[in-house]
């Protein structure tokens, strides 16, 4: 009894709090976003750091997953004389669940734990307080264009990457395994609707949101100079893509 | 004289503790509007903790802290943001935006406010004139020495002519001459402005150059408040030890 009471104290009441600072900083997001000052210039910054600067690397893991899929598929598929299907396989797989999902995991990897990094610093060297000193609400000026940017940009790069991972398919299939151009291309459309690509792209969003407002959350919290901020940073990516992967699983269930 | 005029900031039975450590034990003190209030005390003794709970970095785990009328707890996250433009604040270590030039420290405030640029730009090279930074406008806080630093955190505090000026340590550091010259600013902002300044100082010169009135910090507590002069005949033993800096005496028991 003893045992699982200091259980609960240890484990449960700092994932309950985790949980509601979460909710808490994300209503705060929300509430701070129509109000101005409106700073364009740190939205923009963020656009490109989280958005432009992913890109070769987001883009470069596309076109070899879109490679081992048809590089898998088509000798399976083989067996069964199915090797016609190969490209709708490796479209609806990349547009529905890798494209996101991998990108989402390396966007976590490069920008919450920058974002947990940067946070932290300013939290240990008091430049939050600073912020709140000169009446400006760190989660109006941090926040705010972090999150909306991490929203935005990762639905972008997912677009890019079902394009490229299509590619990355297409140039397996036929140049290593010699299928027909014309009739790969026509299978790879002829299964694919929308609401594929919507729901592909309605997760990314969600799993910007939730990279952004992890990433900062652990940073706002830090405590206890550098390794405090090492702590934040290797936290940030860990429960972020804890975070999407099981948030995937829901949201797949949630959208077919 | 200084005791007819209202209190600006009034705290009452403020207690802190982080985790066993007491910092502040049931602690009273009122700042008086238009006063110059200087906090002494050993090091590690909480003068920064002090500091924070005026502003409401910090709040008080029994206690209040009321700022012009106001209660600092009863303000949500929004209107304690709004609230603080009353305020300016120092830090100790400068705590500048390390991202930024130090132009741009300086401008930041300004900017929030939504002012004009040509007047934002006349009045950072005021602000850094003052603390004689003129010529540092494109440096990054990492290239600056800790001195330079707190005198940019200074000028930051001031930029916006704030009613309320809270110093952490302003001096510390510093040579002679540009602490006198950063002294001299504070009477300046108190003469000219009215602004009410509670500066933290180690340097017994400069507190009795700029203090209407000196309190001591011990213990968690205020052992002593007084005008300079009533300071300097006080007769705790623990007050004339630390103004006389002195190695024996009751406080290194
Ligand atoms: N955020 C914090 N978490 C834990 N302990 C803290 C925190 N801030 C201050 N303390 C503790 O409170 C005590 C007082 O600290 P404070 O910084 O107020 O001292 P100080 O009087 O300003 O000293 P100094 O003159 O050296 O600046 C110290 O023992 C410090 O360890
Ligand atoms: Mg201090």
């Amino acid at each position: 009894m003893r045992l699982m009471r200091s259980w609960v104290r240890a484990r449960v009441e700092p994932f309950f709090l985790e949980v509601g600072r979460f909710f808490v900083l994300l209503w705060r997001v929300v509430a701070w976003t129509p109000r101005p000052p409106y700073d364009f210039r740190q939205l923009t910054n963020q656009m490109v750091r989280i958005g432009v600067d992913s890109i070769p690397v987001v883009l470069l893991t596309a076109l070899f997953t879109g490679g081992v899929m048809a590089l898998q598929t088509f000798a399976t598929l083989k067996r069964f004389n199915a090797e016609g299907y190969v490209g709708s396989l490796v479209a609806i797989s990349m547009v529905r669940e890798l494209a996101p999902v991998l990108s989402a995991l390396i966007l976590a990897g490069r920008c919450g734990s920058a974002m947990g990094a940067e946070l932290g610093t300013m939290r240990v060297t008091e430049q939050i307080d600073a912020l709140e000193v000169l009446a400006t609400d760190p989660v109006h000026y941090l926040m705010v264009p972090r999150v909306w940017a991490s929203t935005l940009m990762l639905p972008a790069l997912v677009v890019l990457s079902n394009g490229v991972g299509i590619a990355g398919g297409y140039a397996v299939s036929v140049g290593l395994f010699g299928a027909n151009p014309v009739t790969y291309m026509a299978n790879t459309f002829q299964f694919m609707d929308w609401d594929d690509v919507t729901s592909g792209l309605i997760k990314s969003a969600v799993f910007g949101l939730l990279i952004a407002v992890v990433g900062c959350q652990k940073g706002f919290f830090t405590t206890g100079g550098a390794e405090g901020v090492g702590r934040s940073t290797t936290r940030a990516v860990v429960l972020a893509s804890i975070t999407i992967l099981v948030s995937d699983f829901f949201l797949t269930k949630l959208l077919y | 004289m200084a005791a007819a005029r209202p209190v600006q900031i009034r705290l009452r039975g403020v207690v802190k503790s982080f985790g066993e450590k007491r910092v502040l034990a049931g602690l009273d003190l009122d700042v008086h509007e238009g006063e110059s209030l200087v906090v002494i005390g050993g090091s590690g003794t909480g003068k920064s903790v002090l500091l924070k709970h005026m502003i409401g970095l910090l709040a008080p785990d029994a206690g209040t802290v009321e700022v012009d009328g106001v209660q600092l707890s009863e303000l949500d996250y929004r209107a304690i943001t709004t609230f603080r433009r009353r305020f300016g604040m120092a830090f100790q270590e400068g705590a500048l935006f390390d991202s930024m030039t130090v132009w741009e420290n300086v401008a930041f405030p300004l900017r929030r406010a939504g002012w004009p640029r040509d007047r934002i730009a006349a009045r950072v090279a005021e602000c850094l004139e003052l603390v004689h930074l003129d010529g540092a406008e494109r440096k990054l806080p990492a290239q600056l020495s800790g001195g330079m630093r707190r005198r940019v955190g200074f000028a930051r505090a001031i930029a916006l002519e704030p009613r309320i000026l809270l110093f952490d340590e302003p001096t510390t550091g510093l040579d002679p001459v540009i602490k006198a010259v950063i002294d001299g600013v504070i009477i300046d902002l108190r003469r000219s402005l009215g602004s009410t300044t509670v500066t933290i100082s180690h340097d017994m010169k400069s507190t009795f150059r700029i203090a209407d009135r000196v309190g001591m910090l011990h213990e968690g507590k205020i052992i002593a408040i007084g005008t300079p002069d009533e300071i300097r005949s006080c007769p705790d033993g623990r007050v004339q030890q630390f103004i006389e800096g002195r190695a024996e005496g009751p406080l290194s028991d």
